[in-house]
């Protein structure tokens, strides 16, 4: 690759073409992306991101096309094949192997001779060079599972480093982190630029291509809709973009009026198996008619809190108020709170919201067959529930609008429009919902969240909890922040900013963030 | 006999019936480690146990014996690999499936080719069996006192799987922590795709490993037969590929801690044996039934205690798919 010409562009893909069954994930993309740059790649979940960078790491084979490397065509079979032409991936979900040291997981593929030791030695020294080099300091002795996931990210980027990465591609890399975390990646990645390597950034949050690239492509459904200087974009445009239409950034909704509280917690904890707090002694109120939102980055005690309020998980201590009942003493599943009109929008719809296999019709009444609405006697009134589903159908453009088809054959984001119909249908008192967007497209966010504020406005509490700092701000009337199993503090939507927000997600308390 | 030599020989004893345990439980290490759920270690073992007898006794070496049993016990992990690695099966269903297939096909071939009622001729001559090595003034040491005994029947007197099964743990443990092998090995059974994406082959590595058990089963199928009786019988593993299993288990995948396991199982096999129909203090005899269960009273009382704080390899029984 050195003796290319330094004019020839860093990556070249010519007609990249890829299909799932009947999916057509990729089709003929070109692109050519500039050494010594950072490029974005934006697009809906589902527009074929994330396949396009996985051919280029030779994860998996494209049906046609071919990928040039510094103007030279290379054959990329294998991650080892891509490896070797000096592309690198770092995935969303880390590719680590959690109990090994940090030095081990670096050097996994690339250990320098069968015995460790040697090996070791040797790629102590050069990880030295290198961490020295781009200000990526990493405990090299630690074991992974005992370090942040900022950490670890770090760790995944100093591995494709220590293989000779020129091409470093990062899929979804802020996901995880705090604000904070996201800039200081952000300038670990420019600093990657000045010093020739060339970056692909792929991510669906306008902010970070704004923030940090040169330039930017968009993907739709499979195919490139444009390529743009980032200079010469603004967020709308690209949205636009992404979409095909144009779309609403902020959600549209008058202020809260909060009515008597509905729901209590008051000192709840929970404990997993191994003993260890994972909520502290959180308690907080949630009012009819507004919404609150509970900020923080994932992982942080969110879906515990969730789950002991849902009744899917006990909580050691503490008691929740709903409606007149105390929910923990009076041992209140899941079931019976929802009869006291308890809704509930889990964060892993896929996993805890629906059953793939079941028909649609029967995923639109899941938790509420036994509703006198659905049953005729002992039996089940088929009619009724076919005719309720398409009603919701309709209703939260679910489509195809087919009640009878399996669940599971529909897109991601029909299957959540769905559960969230379901739920929001069944007029309750207060709804949990657990990241409302996820995995769900811009077009659907901006409906699933005119939904939200409508079931607020008809005088229902609503509990969202989201990793997106975006969507708390947009959506909430008051913001809890959680940090370590424990609410940091509480900001009113006016008074809430990006960085006052981020720097309570890192654990610093309410008053000096302010 | 006075107890000293009581308790000597009894410690012989368990070295004796702790090795073939140990030579599996090794093997199953280097397979769950890998993240194939070691459960064929039974059929594995007992397959080879009785291909090493049915060769022994055809060609009178031990050796053409122990290599057919290595050869067996590969070919049926081979066949748990297929399943359970390249067309991602159930692993415990494969494994289940040889160790039923085996506990059936032994016997009937023995009965078809020797028509000895499902059991191998005996080997009788020297050179079908793998014979005790004793060391020199090994004999002399054994009528000297304290020493002298523990040479003569801890250190000498076994046969060189004996020595080769004990050798084999620093060995394991060298492997598995200080080489490349060792280190892609455990990558493999905790993390996968960090294997995948690492340019490695998972499903190569797995080979590997479920190979490694294979061999290190066949040798214990001929240690079973042709060094520590002289011919196979029908179930002569008698679930010694699941206690083997469980040491692993106890041992929390580590060599040095199966080995452990091993000679505290085999301790109380050896154990059981004695105590029959000796009567103790305060009880009496006690029946055999209830001696010979000792060991897996054991097993079960052990595991139920200790296991809750073994942490297995992540992703094991777990067939590995892209995801997309």
């Amino acid at each position: 690759m050195n003796s290319a010409p330094a004019s020839s562009p860093a990556l070249e893909l010519r007609g990249i073409d890829k299909r799932f069954g009947t999916v057509h994930a990729n089709r003929r993309i070109s692109l050519t992306i500039a050494r010594g740059s950072i490029h974005g790649l934006i697009g809906e979940n589902g527009a074929g991101k994330s396949t396009l960078m996985n051919i280029v790491y030779g994860f998996y084979p494209a049906d046609a096309g071919e990928i040039l490397v510094g103007g030279r065509r290379v054959d990329v079979g294998s991650p080892q094949d891509a490896i070797a032409a000096g592309i690198d991936m770092v995935h969303q979900h880390f590719m680590l192997v959690e109990n090994f040291t940090v030095l081990e997981n670096i050097v996994l593929g690339a250990e320098g001779g069968w015995q460790l030791a040697a090996g070791l030695a040797r790629a102590r020294a050069r990880l030295e060079a290198l961490a020295r080099d781009y200000g990526l300091e990493v405990p090299l002795d630690a074991v992974v599972s005992t370090l942040p996931v900022g950490l670890q990210q770090r760790v995944e980027i100093l591995k494709a480093l220590h293989r000779g990465a020129e091409i470093l591609i990062l899929d979804e890399p802020t996901a995880v982190l705090t604000p904070q975390e996201a800039d200081q990646l952000f300038r670990l990645l420019g600093r990657l630029r000045d010093q020739g390597k060339t970056v692909i950034l792929v991510t669906h949050k306008l902010r970070e291509i704004m923030a940090v690239t040169d330039r930017v492509t968009v993907m739709r459904q499979g195919s490139i809709v444009a390529e743009v200087a980032t200079r010469d974009t603004s967020p709308r445009d690209l949205a636009e973009k992404m979409v095909g239409r144009a779309v609403l950034l902020r959600v549209e909704k008058g202020p809260a009026r909060p009515g008597e509280v509905v729901l209590a917690a008051r000192g709840l904890e929970v404990r997993d198996r191994r003993q260890v707090a994972r909520l502290k002694n959180v308690s907080f109120q949630l009012r009819a008619g507004e919404i609150v939102g509970i900020a923080g980055v994932a992982g942080n005690g969110q879906s515990e809190l969730l789950a002991a309020l849902a009744g899917t998980l006990a909580p050691s201590r503490g008691e929740i108020e709903l409606a007149g009942h105390e929910l923990v003493r009076e041992r209140l599943d899941a079931r019976a709170r929802r009869a006291l009109g308890l809704a509930h929008v889990p964060e892993d719809r896929l996993h805890d919201g629906m059953i793939g296999g079941f028909a649609a019709e029967d995923n639109a009444i899941l938790g509420y067959h036994d509703r006198a609405a659905y049953n005729r006697g002992a039996l089940q009134d088929r009619r009724a529930i076919t005719a309720d589903c398409e009603r919701k159908m309709t209703g939260y453009d679910v489509r195809p609008p087919r009640p009878r088809l399996p669940l599971a054959s529909f897109s991601g984001g029909n299957q959540q429009k769905l559960v969230l119909a379901r739920e929001i249908e069944a007029a309750p008192r207060v709804l949990l919902v657990g990241q409302p967007t996820r995995g769900v497209d811009i077009g659907a966010i901006e409906f699933i969240h005119r939904r939200l504020v409508a079931l607020r406005d008809a005088g229902c509490a609503v509990l969202v909890v989201s990793v997106e700092l975006d969507e708390i701000l947009g959506l909430a009337d008051r913001i809890l922040v959680m940090a370590g199993g424990e609410v940091i503090g509480e900001v009113p939507r006016a008074e809430a900013t990006e960085e006052r927000l981020g720097l309570m997600m890192a654990g610093v308390r309410g008053e000096g963030a302010a | 006999m006075e107890t000293y030599t009581l308790v000597v020989l009894l410690l012989a004893a368990t070295i004796r019936v702790a090795t073939p345990l140990l030579l599996a439980a090794l093997g199953g290490l280097f397979s769950e480690r890998a993240g194939v759920i070691a459960l064929g270690l039974e059929g594995m073992m007992l397959g080879a146990a009785f291909a090493a007898a049915a060769v022994s006794a055809a060609s009178g070496s031990a050796w053409l014996g122990l290599g057919a049993g290595i050869g067996t016990a590969v070919l049926l992990a081979l066949v748990i690999a297929v399943a359970g690695v390249t067309f991602r099966g159930n692993q415990v269903v494969a494994a289940m499936a040889v160790n039923i297939m085996v506990a059936g096909l032994g016997p009937s071939l023995a009965l078809a080719w020797f028509d000895l009622g499902g059991q191998t001729p005996q080997l009788n001559d020297a050179a079908q069996r793998f014979r005790e090595l004793v060391w020199p003034g090994a004999e002399a040491a054994r009528h000297t006192p304290l020493p002298g005994l523990l040479y003569a029947e801890l250190l000498s007197g076994h046969s060189v799987i004996v020595y080769l099964a004990f050798a084999l743990v620093p060995a394991a443990a060298w492997v598995l922590y200080r080489s490349r092998f060792g280190l892609r090995l455990r990558a493999v059974g905790e993390n996968p795709s960090a294997v995948d994406t690492a340019g490695l082959s998972v499903t190569g590595l797995r080979y590997q490993a479920v190979v490694l058990s294979g061999v290190l089963c066949g040798v214990a199928g001929a240690y079973l037969s042709t060094a520590a009786s002289s011919g196979f019988v029908r179930d002569m593993t008698a679930g010694k590929g699941y206690l083997a299993l469980a040491a692993l288990v106890f041992g929390n995948w580590r060599p040095w801690r199966t080995l452990g396991a091993c000679l505290l199982f085999a301790f109380t096999d050896a154990l059981a044996t004695r105590l029959q129909g000796v009567p103790l203090p305060l009880v009496g005899v006690i029946p055999v039934q209830f001696v010979l269960a000792l060991p897996y009273v054991l097993t079960v009382l052990l595991l139920a205690g200790f296991v809750g704080r073994a942490v297995a390899p992540a992703a094991i029984g777990q067939p590995y798919e892209k995801e997309r």
